[in-house]
């Protein structure tokens, strides 16, 4: 009479070893950043050529086991170019992203904690918000000197609110939980309760939002180096390269595409890896993986 | 009286395997009530969700047995079917009416979308089966309770209006999960009173899920005790409760905290430790753009002119129900909240209006434990780590405070080596124990504990109860004890004082108060107490 009912079993978890389970997306995506941040690290040695010196003999060569993308309008090896110009994608993107963290975090757990504070540092950063990236960093760069730093700070500045506010809302919920109320019962020093009780709440997101910050910064970084606003033209950069190559595009257009499918490619593994960090810190899942 | 249910040798497991549930057999009959008890993680509720063919998908299923509603097996019928039969043969209430309504659809509306699906009634038609519905569950003014959405009725009243869901196709089965667990006790008892009604009128079946001893009493015909997955012990109410065969059943049934208040205790000492006089909080009213120009609105006024003393050694039960300002006042006293009238003294000092900075040398005088275990200790910490935060702040050195953690822990009945582990490798009762422990290591003169065993299951909340009781004699602390439930506090405690509205209704020794109320409120209060009517000391009706 008992009708048994299909007991279904999952297949049995693949592991790496000693890792959690990683999913394809996320491993190729942490491939392809590791290999771009070696081929920026050991750029003199993955590059066959200088990337800077002139050879007008040379001039918009098709690729060749010499030259392996071609060479540029001026005769410069392309695929030394977009090694190089790797360096300074990934040295705009990291920075922004630490400089941002560095300053937005501090500011969000002020703002979280202290309402009077909170008042009036989130109107700057709503003030801070409304200003156009591009535009700004056009500004600040056009009265300066054009440079990584100058970039950087240019860039840097409207992502600071996205930190603030994130650490913030952070902040706002853990402060209402029981054991943050126990340790101002207990006398701990606010200092110490921001630091120790709070500050390990904001830590997750912050670093799905780093990974968003990166990606953005690299892609401002080569926006404006695209306009002429960004690192001077001597340095190679994957939006100078690209801007270079815009008046030889019907010619040759190699020139635009290979560094802009580097760029395309960078961002996206940025991204899909910054996707993946969310899912894996995700506090649903991580319940799972405590119980 | 025909079997409605029927239920043989259901067993449940999880996807690894892990068995939920292992051979649950019973049946209910057509106007009978049947209560499955037991403490949390004991399958009740999952023997439920089975019923009604809701388990999670993926990662709990049936793997044998036979639930028969009606004689048809709902483990075995297709989809359609079972919902189908959801609604229009088996309903269900949950534990917590807001989250079970949708916030932005009037009541009226969806009871009218259960007649849509299930039935091809014209609208006027469903119309009025909806109006019957609500006056069933007695609800006044039903024409605006009809309109009116989810947040603007009461608890109760929410609870009502899902009944009124369940019931409105006249299903032969009604599963009842801790429906009463959220409500006050007397609404509660409200609600207990409606769903017998109603069951006697349609000659429903109810499978009754509560962890509550006292609720059986009230409201079963019939009774299973449940322990992890199994059925321990089944039988009619009196059968169980008088002559429990299983001393897990006798165990469960000697947990609950007798109605009646404790024997006085010598006062040890005439030291005030406490001494709150005329307390008042207002909570002003948000300001407005106007506020400039149109008088302002008055605040709420949580909690008015509250007085009390507690001496060392002692505990003070504040009791009352939710709203009634009772953890307003736990909150002042910890100055969480700065109280806006009246005075605090703890140990003669008035801590009331002192600054962040003025009154950080009397924090360590006065230390709270809270109502959830699992919030209440940082989970990124370790228990030695929480335990020597507060010591050392008042200048205690490190060895010095994690020796004293050690001796704290073995105090509370844990292992000196916990102190090395994280919160989320402990069960609930045991870091309340942990909170405990965190609280002493302060030697405060007060202890304030705002609902500190309700979160607990009822064996877990005697044992933390007996400790509470242990640490106050050999540490002469003094202990305010929040708490709605009548029972605990009247096994705990000295004084009590009963709040209502924010105001204070009575206020004496433990037995007067509870033993002989003298105010309506009071009595009205002891009267809703859930299985007052049985005296489970003795195993009697009382």
């Amino acid at each position: 009479m008992n009708k048994p009912v299909p007991l279904i079993l999952p297949a049995p978890r693949r592991r790496l070893i000693g890792l959690p389970r990683v999913p394809l997306i996320s491993a190729l995506s942490l491939l392809v950043l590791v290999a771009i941040m070696a081929m920026a690290i050991f750029a003199p040695w993955v590059a066959n050529h200088d990337p800077i010196a002139l050879a007008p003999a040379n001039r918009l060569k098709p690729p060749s086991a010499d030259f392996w993308l071609g060479t540029d309008a001026y005769g410069r090896d392309l695929f030394s170019r977009i090694v190089y110009g790797a360096r300074i994608s990934l040295i705009v993107g990291i920075g922004v992203t630490v400089l941002s963290i560095l300053i937005g975090l501090p500011l969000g757990l002020l703002a979280g904690y202290f309402r009077g504070l909170d008042a009036v540092l989130m109107r700057v950063m709503d003030g801070l918000m409304a200003i156009p990236g591009v535009l700004l960093a056009i500004a600040i760069v056009s009265l300066s000197s054009a440079g990584v730093w100058t970039v950087m700070i240019a860039i840097m500045i409207p992502e600071i609110p996205q930190v603030v506010r994130l650490v913030r809302s952070r902040v706002l919920s853990a402060r209402e939980e029981p054991y943050v109320e126990a340790a101002v019962l207990m006398g701990t020093s606010t200092f110490k309760i921001l630091l120790r009780h709070l500050m390990p709440n904001t830590v997750a997101p912050l670093i799905v939002q780093g990974t968003y910050i990166c990606a953005s910064a690299i892609l401002t970084e080569a926006i404006l180096s695209f306009l002429g606003a960004g690192i001077g033209t001597e340095i190679p950069s994957w939006g100078n390269i690209i801007s270079e190559g815009r008046v030889y595009f019907q010619l040759k257009p190699s020139l635009v595409l290979w560094a802009g499918l580097a760029l395309s490619l960078c961002i996206l593994s940025i991204n899909l890896l910054g996707d993946s960090v969310r899912d894996a810190l995700d506090p649903r899942m991580k319940k799972r993986g405590a119980a | 009286m025909s079997e409605v249910l029927r239920v043989e040798q259901l067993c449940v497991s999880t996807c690894e395997g892990k068995p939920i549930l292992d051979n649950i057999s019973f049946e209910i009959a057509a106007g009978e009530t049947l209560c499955l008890v037991g403490e949390s993680g004991s399958g009740k509720s999952v023997t439920s969700l089975t019923t009604l063919g809701l388990l999670p998908k993926g990662s709990l299923s049936a793997t044998s047995g036979r639930i028969l509603l009606e004689g048809e097996d709902v483990l075995a019928v297709s989809n359609g079917r079972l919902k189908a039969l959801r609604g229009s043969r088996m309903a269900m209430i949950f534990q917590e009416p807001m989250t079970a309504l949708n916030p932005v659809l009037s009541v009226g509306r969806q009871i009218d979308e259960v007649l849509q699906a299930h039935t091809s009634l014209g609208a006027t038609q469903r119309r009025a089966k909806v109006m019957d519905a609500l006056s069933q569950v007695h609800l006044p003014d039903i024409e605006r309770i009809h309109d009116a959405y989810p947040h603007q009725l009461s608890g109760g009243q929410r609870q009502r209006i899902m009944i009124a869901m369940a019931l409105v196709l006249e299903p032969r089965l009604l599963i009842a999960d801790e429906p009463t667990t959220a409500l006050d006790v007397t609404t509660q008892q409200q609600i207990l009173k409606l769903i017998r009604e109603l069951q006697q009128q349609h000659g429903t079946a109810v499978l009754f899920i509560t962890h509550d001893m006292g609720v059986v009493v009230d409201i079963a015909d019939r009774v299973c005790v449940m322990r992890h997955g199994e059925i321990v012990e089944s039988g009619s109410v009196d059968d169980v409760l008088s002559r429990p065969q299983e001393d897990y059943t006798k165990a469960l049934l000697a947990a609950v905290p007798a109605l009646k208040p404790r024997a006085a205790r010598q006062e040890t000492s005439p030291q005030v430790v406490l001494d709150v006089s005329e307390l008042g909080k207002v909570y002003s009213a948000p300001g407005s753009v106007f506020s400039w120009f149109v008088k302002r609105r008055q605040g709420t006024r949580a909690v008015h002119d509250v007085s009390f003393l507690l001496k060392r050694g002692r505990t003070l039960g504040i009791v009352g129900e939710s709203g009634s300002g009772k953890s307003t006042v736990a909150r002042c006293v910890m100055r969480l909240l700065s109280p806006t009238h009246g005075a605090v003294r703890v140990t003669g000092k008035d801590i009331s209006e002192l600054s962040p900075a003025g009154l950080k040398p009397h924090r360590k005088r006065i230390q709270m434990i809270f109502q959830d275990p699992n919030r209440s200790l940082n989970p990124r910490m370790t228990i030695g780590k929480s335990l020597i935060e507060g010591p050392m702040n008042y200048g205690v050195s490190f060895a010095d405070a994690w020796a004293r953690g050690q001796q704290l822990l073995e105090l509370v009945g844990l292992p000196a080596d916990a102190i090395e582990r994280f919160p989320h490798q402990f069960s609930g009762g045991q870091r309340q124990r942990i909170a405990i422990a965190r609280a002493l290591a302060m030697e405060p003169d007060v202890i304030v504990a705002d609902e500190a065993v309700s979160a607990l299951d009822v064996s877990v909340q005697a044992q933390v109860l007996a400790l509470l009781d242990d640490i106050q004699q050999r540490l002469g602390v003094a202990i305010l004890f929040i708490t709605h439930d009548l029972r605990v506090a009247a096994q705990l405690c000295d004084d009590v004082l009963v709040m209502q509205h924010g105001q204070l209704i009575e206020y004496g020794p433990a037995a007067q108060v509870l033993g002989n109320p003298q105010q309506p409120y009071t009595r009205q209060l002891m009267d809703a107490v859930p299985g007052k009517g049985w005296d489970f000391s003795t195993g009697q009706r009382a």
